[in-house]
């Protein structure tokens, strides 16, 4: 193995409610789908269709105004029921209603070996998949005049209730061979794929050809990207990485195999408060009210869709994120507790000691919403450090994204990390800060500054 | 609960903007959330948080005072009780409850200046009561002398408060450790009152039904004047039955109180375990100089080095002063230069220099200001080696 790398520093988060390792196909195909603008940082999308409007899988529904070869196209065929709008007009969402009929757009791609790198880029930009590369610094969709210097597919997501990419992926090795196919075409570098240690090495990865296949054992964030990235070929100043998830790679390997935008996924629902956690068979942008009916507790709940630490909150009939495989359903913390600062809190989960819920080293917890505390200014340290597996000064490089500063920011490793870096950090934060927002600010005050 | 929770919606308009008693809105804050934590979700970034939030935190450093304090108080009692030489015919309750009498008006002087100075600026700032003087208003009292006039530790809270605090832009951007602060103000303002050999024993001043021969010297005090012979025994400064400030005698009471801080993850042990054996390092080479010089009339150079880790306030200041995180090095390798160069100059003042008996407050007021400039080399390094990275 070209890199085997151990990290230490971490935190895995003991949720309760992990999906249980059986695939629902629920009547998935019919209801509504839709495409979010806003799951895609600093873009400004421009309407390709009019409500009503027919629309086939791989057709385009908007693009992006300043790059307008970047095409973000529907995941199954029907007709555009409506767009979304929010304050000042902000486009929301694209709702396309599934007329079950699955008629695709065909793209004819022919040989990929007789492709070129524009070729190729070409079909990724036309079928509305590129948007799935994306790129390191700025966690932005990958730029396709950029050659990235690697590309990086994380094999496992260690975020808490995260599915099991193994489970996932088991089975559709051609249609990842060939994704793995087109990423070479796409890149100087080398293609690293890096599986979890902590488990006997799947045939599946070993199956696979053309990629260096790494491992890395430890906590999460183990499985983000930017720490594997941090451990393998770090990124400096100018240059450029390019990431996909595993299951999004298979939506390449589709496109070039069959010719036709097949954005379906499989994901998991999981979470505290979902009756039977599983997982679902299902498509890119698919409303998640099908998959939560009749199948959570009662009460006030959090729908996220990806995971709690970095995933983004939606309503009960909302939509699946473009880059998420995971449905959270955990509940709301909308309440008052009496003294809960002062209590024992055997069921209280901290990364400290500070509660005696230390004593239960194997328990899973139900974590809510609720902030369990006020915003102070950030005083305590040491702590972020043991959750922050980069050889980088969270506390530091926070502090000056704070001041805004984007020279120290430079200097003190900002091009190495993205938001969800710093989800841990936030998630210990005594002073409760808002880092992640702190982070997203920053990396697009630089993306404007840049520009 | 539900009734005071009742209660608390029902008066919280009249606090909130506009409401007429507005100018409260900081004081009945910072009761609500005391009672309860507030209903507040998470609105960006992670859905889920960590139960730990900053009372959690302080109320563990409070916690781990408790050992130290409840010793302070029975010692105030056994030191009285000794001088007068009754302490053979009081019961424990006696001598806890003299000195639980004598300690407990400085404790709740400090908490009612600290916190209502801290309300009054919350309040003008439009921020939420932080919670730091928690802590501080317990570490004040435990440094002091018993006989300390309540004025005295009113004005010195304030002193450490506003300037110490307010002034830096309150409770996480100061500079220096407000409780030393409060002590340096006073060692500095009223040094009668603060040092000498009569000051650590409640009554002794006076003189009044004093037994004959009995000495308030603190064991700084002995080795400083020279006086081995009168030199407690380790067993003696490590329990704490000797006089000095209250808090600060046991270093087993501190121990206890290291241990939890330390297991809950409160408290960086590397400042601590730095700060020992930054003070035994140069404590032995002090030792190792005196053994080839026994003719040296020091006699700090005399004694073992151990001993300074038992002496003075040494293991108070290390254990809760010195890992402060806001006045401390922030980085992790600056913490264990930090914590050393705490013991170096403590041990340092005491044994070099003829003004102070005591160095630990110094040292750490020294490295507080210090601290800043570890952290600049520690992060200017990391700096250098990500520039060299990107050149190959």
């Amino acid at each position: 193995m070209p890199h085997k790398i151990k990290i230490h520093k971490g935190l895995n988060i003991p949720l309760l409610g992990k999906a249980e390792k059986k695939i629902v196909q629920g009547s998935l195909q019919n209801g509504l789908f839709a495409l979010k603008p806003t799951d895609f940082p600093n873009l400004t999308p421009k309407s390709s269709l009019k409500e009503g409007d027919k629309v086939k899988a791989g057709e385009v529904v908007f693009f992006d105004k300043n790059k307008p070869e970047l095409k973000f196209t529907s995941p199954v065929s029907g007709t555009l029921k409506s767009i979304v709008r929010g304050e000042r007009r902000k486009i929301l969402e694209f709702v396309i209603e599934s007329d079950q009929l699955n008629d695709s757009i065909q793209f004819n791609t022919g040989d990929l070996k007789a492709l070129s790198r524009e070729q190729v880029k070409e079909f990724l930009l036309a079928s509305g998949i590129w948007p799935y590369l994306r790129q390191r610094p700025f966690n932005i969709i990958a730029n396709a005049t950029d050659t990235p210097k690697a590309i990086f597919i994380s094999g496992f997501d260690s975020s808490p209730l995260a599915p099991d990419y193994d489970y996932i992926l088991n089975g559709q090795e051609t249609d990842f061979q060939k994704g793995i196919d087109v990423l070479a075409k796409l890149t100087d570098g080398k293609i690293h794929v890096t599986v979890n240690d902590q488990f006997p090495i799947s045939k599946f990865w070993t199956s696979i050809k053309g990629i260096e296949l790494n491992s890395i054992s430890g906590p999460h964030p183990a499985g983000n990207i930017g720490t594997q990235i941090h451990h393998i070929d770090p990124l400096n100043k100018g240059e450029v990485i390019w990431h996909i998830n595993p299951q999004d790679l298979l939506i390449i390997g589709r496109l070039f195999n069959k010719g036709i935008y097949d954005a379906s996924k499989i994901i998991a629902l999981a979470g505290s408060e979902v009756l039977k956690p599983s997982y679902y068979k299902t498509i890119a942008g698919a409303c998640v009210d099908i998959l939560l009916k009749d199948n959570i507790t009662e009460g006030n709940h959090r729908f996220i869709s990806g995971n709690p630490l970095t995933g983004t909150q939606i309503g009960r009939n909302d939509f699946l994120g473009f880059y998420h495989h995971q449905i959270t359903v955990i509940p709301d913390g909308d309440y008052y507790e009496f003294f809960g600062w002062a209590l024992p809190g055997l069921n209280k989960f901290s990364f400290s000691h500070s509660y005696f819920s230390w004593l239960m080293p194997k328990k899973e917890f139900k974590i809510d919403t609720n902030i369990k505390g006020g915003k102070r200014a950030l005083m305590i340290t040491g702590n972020f450090e043991k959750v922050f597996p980069m050889d980088i000064y969270p506390m530091q490089l926070l502090k000056a994204m704070i001041i805004e500063d984007i020279d120290l920011m430079e200097k003190l490793g900002i091009y190495e990390v993205v938001e969800e870096d710093f989800a841990l950090c936030e998630f210990i934060d005594t002073s409760k800060t808002d880092m992640q927002a702190i982070v997203r600010k920053s990396l697009d005050l630089i993306v404007k500054e840049m520009n | 609960m539900k009734g005071l929770r009742n209660y608390l919606d029902k008066i919280k308009p009249s606090f909130k903007k506009g409401g007429k008693l507005e100018k409260f809105h900081s004081l009945f804050d910072a009761m609500e959330t005391l009672f309860f934590v507030p209903n507040k979700v998470t609105t960006s970034g992670s859905h889920i948080r960590d139960a730990i939030d900053m009372k959690r935190t302080m109320i563990i450093v409070v916690l781990a005072l408790v050992p130290a304090l409840l010793f302070g108080m029975w010692n105030v009692g056994y030191h009285h009780f000794l001088m007068l030489g009754q302490y053979a015919d009081k019961t424990f309750l006696e001598v806890f409850g003299f000195g639980f009498l004598k300690v407990l008006p400085i404790v709740i002087a400090s908490y009612v200046t600290g916190l209502t100075i801290e309300i009054i600026f919350a309040q003008v700032k439009k921020h939420d009561v932080p919670e730091g003087f928690f802590v501080s208003g317990m570490l004040i009292p435990l440094i002091l002398p018993v006989t300390t006039p309540i004025w005295m530790v009113v004005l010195a809270t304030a002193f450490a408060v506003i300037i110490g605090v307010e002034a830096f832009g309150g409770a996480g951007m100061n500079i220096f450790n407000p409780a030393l602060l409060a002590r340096a103000f006073l060692f500095f303002a009223y040094p009668a009152q603060m040092s000498g050999d009569k000051v650590w024993i409640s009554g002794l001043a006076s003189g009044e039904g004093v037994i004959d021969g009995f000495s308030g010297a603190t064991p700084l005090a002995h080795v400083a004047q020279n006086e081995l012979s009168k030199l407690a025994s380790f067993s003696d400064m490590f329990y704490g039955f000797i006089p000095g400030s209250i808090g600060e005698t046991s270093t087993l009471a501190i121990l206890i109180g290291a241990i939890f801080l330390i297991w809950t993850g409160v408290g960086s042990w590397k400042i601590m375990l730095s700060g020992v054996l930054g003070t035994l390092s140069l404590g032995l080479l002090f030792q190792w100089i005196g053994v080839i010089h026994p003719d040296i009339q020091n006699a700090y150079f005399h004694i073992p080095a151990y001993y300074h880790l038992v002496m003075g306030g040494f293991a108070f200041g290390i254990v809760f002063m010195a890992t402060d995180p806001v006045s401390a090095a922030q980085t992790e390798k600056g913490k264990w230069i930090y914590g050393f160069l705490i013991g170096i100059f403590a041990v340092l003042i005491r044994a070099l220099n003829p003004a102070y008996p005591e160095g630990v407050m110094l040292a750490i007021l020294l490295l507080n200001a210090w601290a800043s400039l570890i952290d600049h080399y520690v992060i200017e390094a990391n700096i250098k080696k990500r520039l060299k990275r990107a050149k190959i």
